[in-house]
């Protein structure tokens, strides 16, 4: 049986994953950037004043926003000391001709989940100072994605929104009759995203390189330079020297970005 | 008649001209049908759109990719309304080994013409002209359809001009695909101009500009 049929969008021109993989050999990118190059960030925080924390990225032409809700719930039964962190990603059909409505599909849970991922593993929250009462109501933290614009990279994309949303958030605390206070925040980790095109590893890839790169690579850094958070994706492999560069440049572009864009 | 920027439903006077596309009538008078710009050719008023998908017209040059391979065809994706379909009688290729995959796979790219576009809306394309032919190597570049002829210029004089200057190989397809094959910080020049072009396709004098930016190695 056949496997389910790609739509026409979704098929990669042939020549264009040869042509990339061509001039990455040569040393070159397609937007002539370096190889361990990001793409140019803008990120709007309070982008939604109504809600409890929000941020409008934008890396490159790839641009999503974030929003913070912060609400009251019942904690998880083995963790009654400690609130809830809650992500969800959403790629609207607008954003790009190959994302449709409906249920989310197999990208968007990644997504969501990687983002995830690297707030969580690296203790960004003080999750422990969540609680309202012990074993009955904590703060849960929803963090919602949305997709505006697909130019390659959503990963980094979300995760910077999702990390400067949440360092501008509020907890409404007033509404249990104590005081509103800021999320307490412990750590600021970074998502710099590899692909593997050829043999090369490029740093914040845009929607072509991402079309034809064989192998992904997600890593999450925090302030210290330690590595909180990884996500091998695709089907191609990378190699033992290929992994401890890209660990490298994402601690060396982690940085950058956490000073340059996040002031911290 | 004056070349200008006329909206939906925005009424045109023919000024004796002939009602041409993108026009349409109603109780004696004549409203644009899209966003666009109203030119005039041999006695024919036209709107030509701003922006809108590839519409195949017959012997349009187009560039193709295969996205199926039946028995005898290859279905092809060419930005229309519908897919297109390439017959293997249609090729220079003969269909010795009765596997279409070891001619065309999927992902292949083609400079092919729309030969026929039947009653019922099939689209046939064909290989068997001048020039026409599969595309191997170099780049592949997305633009608005409706911009292409604007890319060509007068008598091909934009596209004649980017080539020479800058010495990438251009094919372009009515259908807004265009292949590019050269050196990666040449082909990246021409990306960039082709998108000014495009953002800049409603204003006069593009070719002189496109030529002075392109000599004197501007930053665009």
């Amino acid at each position: 049986m056949r496997a389910v049929s790609k739509s026409a969008d979704e098929i990669v021109y042939g020549l264009k994953r040869e042509y990339l993989e061509k001039i990455c050999a040569e040393g070159s990118r397609i937007d002539g950037r370096k190889f361990d190059e990001v793409r140019p960030i803008i990120v709007n925080r309070n982008f939604v004043p109504r809600a409890q924390g929000s941020a409008e990225v934008r890396l490159g032409d790839s641009r999503v926003l974030v929003g913070i809700k912060i609400e009251q719930g019942e904690p998880f039964p083995d963790t009654p000391n400690s609130g809830i962190l809650t992500t969800n990603a959403e790629l609207l059909p607008m954003a790009s001709p190959t994302f449709e409505s409906g249920p989310p599909g197999e990208d968007a849970i990644e997504l969501a989940r990687v983002v995830d991922r690297g707030i969580r593993e690296s203790k960004m929250i003080d999750l422990d100072k969540l609680v309202i009462k012990e074993g009955e109501k904590v703060w849960v933290v929803f963090v919602d994605m949305h997709i505006l614009d697909y130019d390659g990279n959503l990963i980094d994309a979300c995760a910077l929104g999702a990390v400067a949303a949440l360092l501008e958030a509020t907890v409404p605390a007033s509404k249990v009759g104590a005081e509103d206070f800021p999320l307490p925040i412990n750590h600021v980790p970074v998502t710099v995203t590899f692909a593997k095109i050829g043999s090369t590893m490029l740093a914040d890839p845009n929607l072509e390189e991402e079309e034809v790169a064989s192998a992904r690579l997600s890593i999450a850094t925090n302030e210290n330079g330690d590595v909180v958070a990884m996500q091998k994706g695709l089907s191609g492999s990378i190699t033992k020297e290929e992994l401890f560069s890209a660990v490298d440049a994402s601690i060396k572009l982690g940085k950058d970005i956490r000073k340059r864009v996040l002031g911290k | 008649m004056e070349r200008k920027i006329v909206l939906p439903g925005e009424e045109i006077n023919l000024e004796g001209m002939k009602q041409g596309n993108g026009i349409y009538h109603e109780n004696g008078k004549y409203y644009s049908y899209q966003m666009g710009v109203l030119q005039t050719y041999n006695s024919y008023a036209n709107v030509i759109p701003l922006s809108g998908k590839y519409y195949p017209v017959r012997n349009d040059r187009v560039i193709g990719k295969v996205i199926d391979v039946a028995p005898s065809f290859w279905i092809m994706d060419i930005r229309g309304p519908y897919p297109g379909f390439l017959h293997i009688n249609d090729t220079p290729w003969k269909n010795m080994d009765q596997d279409l995959n070891k001619i065309l796979a999927v992902g292949d790219t083609v400079f092919g013409k729309v030969n026929e576009i039947t009653e019922s809306r099939q689209i046939w394309l064909s290989l068997k002209d001048a020039g026409l032919r599969k595309l191997e190597g170099g780049h592949i570049l997305m633009v608005q359809p409706t911009k292409v002829s604007r890319i060509i210029g007068k008598g091909g004089s934009m596209v004649n001009t980017i080539k020479e200057v800058t010495g990438v190989k251009i094919q372009l397809g009515q259908n807004g695909v265009v292949w590019l094959d050269g050196p990666a910080d040449k082909v990246m020049v021409v990306r960039k101009i082709l998108k000014y072009i495009e953002k800049e396709a409603h204003t006069s004098g593009l070719t002189e500009r496109v030529k002075k930016i392109l000599e004197e190695k501007q930053v665009i």
